[in-house]
């Protein structure tokens, strides 16, 4: 990360690449939340940043002047690239999103549990009770990345490669265009070889799926598909690795979060949707492409706002309690996959993914906490949640 | 923390409808309610049986309704004689 100039004032020059924020942004919204809600910064060419509930809601559900044409808040913006449906605008949206819902449904993504569980499985098999590992490294960040990989019909082996790609475009290219450029270009030139793969030979796989699909009768562009496989590989990968390392986090942290879960699988689902909601790892963000107002806040076009939903889940008029973690908390309309008509196609396969993670953890490792002394890193941008959890495993 | 039930008490019949147009596929209806609620091919919800609750899943029709993000899910109070 390069470095940074001090923020001078977070309600006129916040800076979510500062170290402070990076390493903890409830306080910092909690503040803006009370004195401002609507933040703004120069830097990055101009963004706003919502922190409540309700005005991120009303950013979400006004496409016609928050678009998704862009949808990362970067250094320097380059070219418009389509990735649809999440790059998309109404009316193309719809029918965009429409082709990719049923590979996603609860249904489908039921499929996906024995192979999850078993993939957990041989993960926890390596790692030794009463020695210490890294949750994030040795066991969150491999699922997603097998996962997804499984669902394109990409071999597990890619999993070094995809998540170098993901820390590049996620990371590194906020501040760095010419490394983002360079991520999409590899990316590309790599999803054409694997379209070209399955022109010649069919398989059961996300991609021949899309080069089967139609709209309105027409076959999907080359570039659209590679655009939405660009989509599919960067938001299914480090999201949910995030989400299930920051579980870990918390009950590394909480011991008697920890001890209930174990005392009560059935509780996970719940407890899931509240670090869902506590830790929310996704700020995606808008361009501004028609002045407006939210609030009585001016928005001027041209500029980003930033959709946090992890400061929208914390807001307390939305969330009694909103700064404590509550496992079995009942009524949770949380953000965290975003509202509106771009809620997150993998919310189901996310939730599946870190259900799994924590039951088959907690069956095996019902004893953990974060190695003393140890430091644990977060990253920062468009996702958040731990690279380096250092946890040590077994009874004291 | 107490789920909203908008002060039903029995005797009535609850009546679950999703408003399809407000659905954005989020399926925590399915997860939490799955007796009263399904998905299309889309992954989008509907009510199921026309959306009547039997008593012993009130509970469940207000816990739905309770954590959709998107306030697509409505519970009606039908109260008793009211009903055919």
């Amino acid at each position: 990360m390069t470095r940074r100039a001090p923020v001078a004032d977070w309600a006129s020059d916040f800076d979510h690449l500062d170290p402070a924020f990076v390493e903890n942004p409830y306080p910092i919204w909690d503040e803006l939340r009370q004195k401002c809600p609507i933040a703004h910064t120069e830097r990055f060419s101009g963004v706003y940043l919502p922190v409540r509930y309700e005005d991120i809601r009303a950013v979400a559900y006004d496409p016609e002047h928050f678009s998704s044409r862009r949808i990362f808040v970067r250094e320097s913006q380059p070219a418009l690239r389509r990735a649809p449906p999440i790059t998309s605008d109404p009316p193309e949206h719809r029918a965009e999103r429409k082709v990719l819902l049923p590979a996603f449904t609860p249904a489908a993504i039921q499929k996906l549990e024995p192979r999850t569980r078993a993939l957990c499985r041989e993960l926890l098999e390596s790692l030794p009770n009463g020695g210490e590992c890294d949750g994030a490294v040795d066991y969150a960040q491999e699922i997603p990345v097998r996962v997804i990989a499984h669902m394109l019909g990409i071999s597990g082996h890619a999993g070094d490669q995809f998540r170098k790609w993901v820390h590049e475009f996620f990371e590194l290219g906020v501040t760095d265009v010419a490394i983002l450029e360079r991520v999409i270009a590899e990316v590309s030139g790599f999803f054409s070889q694997e379209i070209a793969a399955r022109r010649a030979q069919p398989a059961d796989d996300l991609i021949s799926y899309l080069l089967d699909a139609r709209i309105d009768g027409q076959r999907l562009g080359d570039d659209d598909i590679n655009g939405t496989l660009r989509l599919l590989l960067f938001a299914g990968i480090d999201t949910t690795w995030s989400a299930i390392g920051t579980c870990l986090w918390h009950l590394a942290t909480h011991a008697d979060d920890r001890k209930r879960l174990v005392e009560e699988p059935n509780l996970i689902p719940t407890a899931v949707e509240e670090f869902l909601r506590a830790y929310a790892p996704v700020t995606m963000a808008r361009e501004i492409v028609k002045e407006t107002e939210i609030n009585g806040c001016p928005f001027r076009a041209g500029e980003m706002v930033m959709l946090a939903f992890g400061a929208a889940n914390r807001d307390p008029a939305m969330f009694p309690d909103a700064d404590r973690v509550i496992v079995d908390r009942a009524v949770n309309r949380h953000a965290a996959f975003g509202l509106g008509i771009h809620r997150c196609i993998g919310s189901t396969l996310a939730r599946m993914e870190m259900c799994i993670a924590l039951e088959e953890w907690l069956g095996k490792f019902p004893d953990f906490e974060l190695t003393p002394g140890a430091v644990v890193k977060w990253s920062a941008g468009t996702v958040r949640g731990p690279r380096q959890l250092p946890i040590t495993l077994g009874p004291r | 923390m107490s789920i909203p039930t908008d002060g039903a008490a029995a005797p009535v019949s609850l009546r679950v409808r999703v408003k399809r147009e407000r659905c954005q596929g989020h399926a925590r209806c399915v997860a939490l309610a799955p007796e009263l609620f399904e998905v299309d091919a889309f992954g989008e919800a509907r009510e199921i049986a026309d959306g009547w609750v039997s008593s012993h899943l009130e509970n469940k029709a207000w816990l739905a309704r309770a954590n959709c993000p998107e306030l697509a899910i409505e519970v009606e109070i039908e109260r008793a004689g009211e009903v055919a």
